[in-house]
């Protein structure tokens, strides 16, 4: 045998072997979907014994109670939904605002560039970080404005009955919202922070979609006459709007998920009230705040809860990264 | 809406009308920007607060013991967190000896494997969904996995709560590095004779790793700064670990447990506490955004 066939040989033998890199890719990559599987199984394993006693119940009932083994989580699930739809109503304004400041030319571009700065800076900061300045920052400013607003909405004005008897009033709706007594850890104060860390999620998204938008259309509004905010209004941001809808879902599902802040700011109650100012709890809090020292049947509920907030999170996210995946084949079509 | 023929006769009559609705449509035009750019402004003020808060606070206690000694007891004053130090290194590295292989080989695999496979399918799928776990879950698994099998908190369980977390990150800004080198490249490669793992390790990787490691100090940042993964699978411990299977404390936690306390000293370790993970995670960051921009 020659050299040169032995060398064609080993060359052969190097493109006809096995390929050994993707085989261990391939293996990598369907690890990375047994995980998601794995999790969910683990899960719903370690729930099993707990939806098994507790069935439907266990989502209607408002017992949390360890040391008889009465569980349900009613509370924990409204306060979820709540806490993350209340910070949702302060961070769309904003984020929605820093999005259109963002992509539009307001204020000279290293202006822009350090508000955006700061918006990332937002995103990176820890969740215990902003759960600790909540404690020192918020709560305090919180019991303030919940003192000021239980003065304010309370016996607002007085009437006269016919018979001669003084009646006092408070404004309706307020009333209810901002009752007595006003507590620092309360519903507003996670709302709040929770609202500060969804800020950069919604403002990112947004104004991708938002600078998506072609700029011929931006174009044939200014010729027609448009001033900028009736371009951005009529124009723009419908052009723009499933995109900050998409952003709004998932930080939504961001909000939901969110654990450390909220553990620490919202008083973990499982007491179901409509006065923000009163402490609340959610799904999250409630695992960070008993997992350690659970065991038995309170292990289990942990765990059915725990399935509960991966359903409502990976529903909300689906949701949200389909309307987003909608919008960026319509936008593509524009061009 | 109105065909614009109709407002053609009317448009150069100059009406008292016409210039009032002018001056409307000007002066909304201005509030509506002064309300967006105050509004922008606006979030700087939490920021500030948080950093001026976090200097404030953490500054004083900042010294070199607070990264060689023990935490105080509970009203005792002194001492550091180095134990802590320790422990948040430890385990994001465990959680990123896990999960940057498996990160990294899965996107390889979607790349330049199989793109359009229904494994690349679902890993994209999957990749997303993960982002969109709380990270609490992510504890909750290796609470079943790890604690719950062994027996006991460990660094173990709080790698692989943090490698789960990790994972996504790792291996959608690897798909994003990837997709990124040319495909000339790579046909060039082919051209010369190359086989496909040489092109993938001699052309396509080299090409890559700088936008990868972006991917690894974003997870990086990600994994120092959480809490909730650590809580009941690391627990948290006075003392300097000696083990990887026994419970562990980390920087984060540390915090939670110390900002609970009513002792003023222990507040003011939370909070530089606080100082050094941020300084810590914004230099992740940073070294990520650098390591990216050279590429480009």
């Amino acid at each position: 045998m020659s050299q040169q066939d032995s060398d064609s040989q080993a060359i052969a033998d190097l493109r006809l072997g096995p390929d050994y890199f993707h085989i261990l890719c391939w293996v990598a990559a369907a690890a990375a979907v047994a995980t998601l599987g794995w999790i969910i199984f683990e899960i719903l394993s370690g729930a099993w014994p707990a939806m098994h006693k507790f069935g439907f119940g266990f989502l209607t009932s408002s017992a949390w109670v360890p040391n008889r083994e009465n569980f349900g989580v009613f509370p924990f699930i409204i306060g979820t939904i709540a806490s993350s739809a209340i910070a949702i109503l302060f961070a769309f304004p904003l984020g929605l605002a820093i999005a259109i400041f963002l992509s539009e030319n307001f204020l000279p571009l290293p202006v822009r560039e350090a508000v955006r700065f700061v918006v990332e800076m937002l995103a990176a900061i820890p969740s215990v970080v902003y759960g600790l300045w909540g404690i020192f920052v918020v709560i305090p400013l919180i019991k303030i404005f919940g003192t000021w607003a239980v003065a304010t909405f309370h016996n607002t004005w007085t009437t006269v009955g016919p018979d001669g008897l003084e009646t006092t009033h408070g404004i309706p709706v307020l009333e209810t919202l901002f009752a007595p007594p006003a507590y620092g850890n309360s519903m507003l104060t996670a709302s709040v922070v929770l609202a500060l860390m969804i800020l950069p999620t919604i403002t990112a998204i947004s104004r991708n979609s938002l600078t998506a938008v072609p700029k011929t259309l931006r174009e044939g509004a200014y010729a027609l006459g448009a001033t900028r905010w009736e371009a951005i209004l009529g124009v723009i941001l419908p052009t723009a709007a499933p995109g900050v809808v998409a952003a709004t879902i998932l930080a939504l599902g961001r909000a939901m998920g969110e654990t450390m802040a909220v553990a620490m700011l919202i008083g973990n109650s499982s007491r179901l009230s409509w006065s923000l100012l009163s402490p609340g709890g959610t799904l999250a809090g409630l695992l960070a705040n008993q997992f350690g020292e659970a065991d038995g049947m309170q292990v289990h509920s942990l765990m059915f809860a725990a399935l509960i907030l991966v359903v409502i999170t990976l529903f909300v996210n689906l949701i949200g990264e389909a309307v987003l995946r909608h919008t960026q084949n319509q936008t593509a079509g524009i061009r | 809406m109105d065909p614009i023929a109709s407002h053609a006769p009317d448009f150069f009559r100059d009406e008292k009308g016409e210039s009032a609705k002018l001056m409307g449509r000007s002066l909304r035009n201005r509030a509506l920007s002064t309300l967006c750019v105050a509004l922008s402004l606006l979030t700087l003020i939490p920021l500030l607060s948080i950093i001026v808060l976090l200097l404030q606070k953490g500054l004083p206690l900042l010294s070199w013991r607070i990264f060689t000694e023990l935490p105080p007891a509970a009203g005792m004053v002194g001492g550091g967190f180095g134990n802590a130090i320790r422990g948040t290194l430890v385990m994001v590295g465990l959680g990123l000896a896990m999960s940057a292989p498996i990160g990294m080989l899965s996107a390889i695999y979607i790349i330049e494997y199989g793109p359009v496979t229904r494994l690349a399918q679902s890993v994209r799928i999957v990749a997303k969904l993960l982002t969109g776990i709380p990270s609490i879950i992510c504890g909750v698994f290796a609470f079943a996995i790890v604690v719950a099998t062994t027996g006991g908190f460990s660094a173990w369980a709080g790698g692989v709560a943090l490698a789960v977390l990790m994972l996504p990150t790792i291996l959608l800004t690897s798909e994003q590095a990837l997709l990124g080198v040319q495909t000339a490249y790579r046909e060039a490669s082919y051209g010369l004779g190359a086989t496909k793992f040489q092109t993938i390790v001699r052309v396509v990787l080299p090409d890559a790793l700088p936008a990868m490691m972006t991917g690894v100090m974003l997870a990086v940042a990600r994994g120092a700064g959480e809490t909730a993964p650590l809580l009941f699978t690391a627990l948290f411990s006075q003392f300097w670990a000696k083990s990887l299977s026994e419970p562990t404390a980390s920087l984060s936690v540390l915090i939670y447990n110390f900002s609970t306390y009513p002792y003023p000293h222990q507040t003011q370790m939370a909070w530089t506490a606080s100082l050094v993970l941020v300084a810590f995670v914004t230099l992740a960051n940073v070294t990520a955004q650098l390591v990216f921009s050279k590429r480009s």
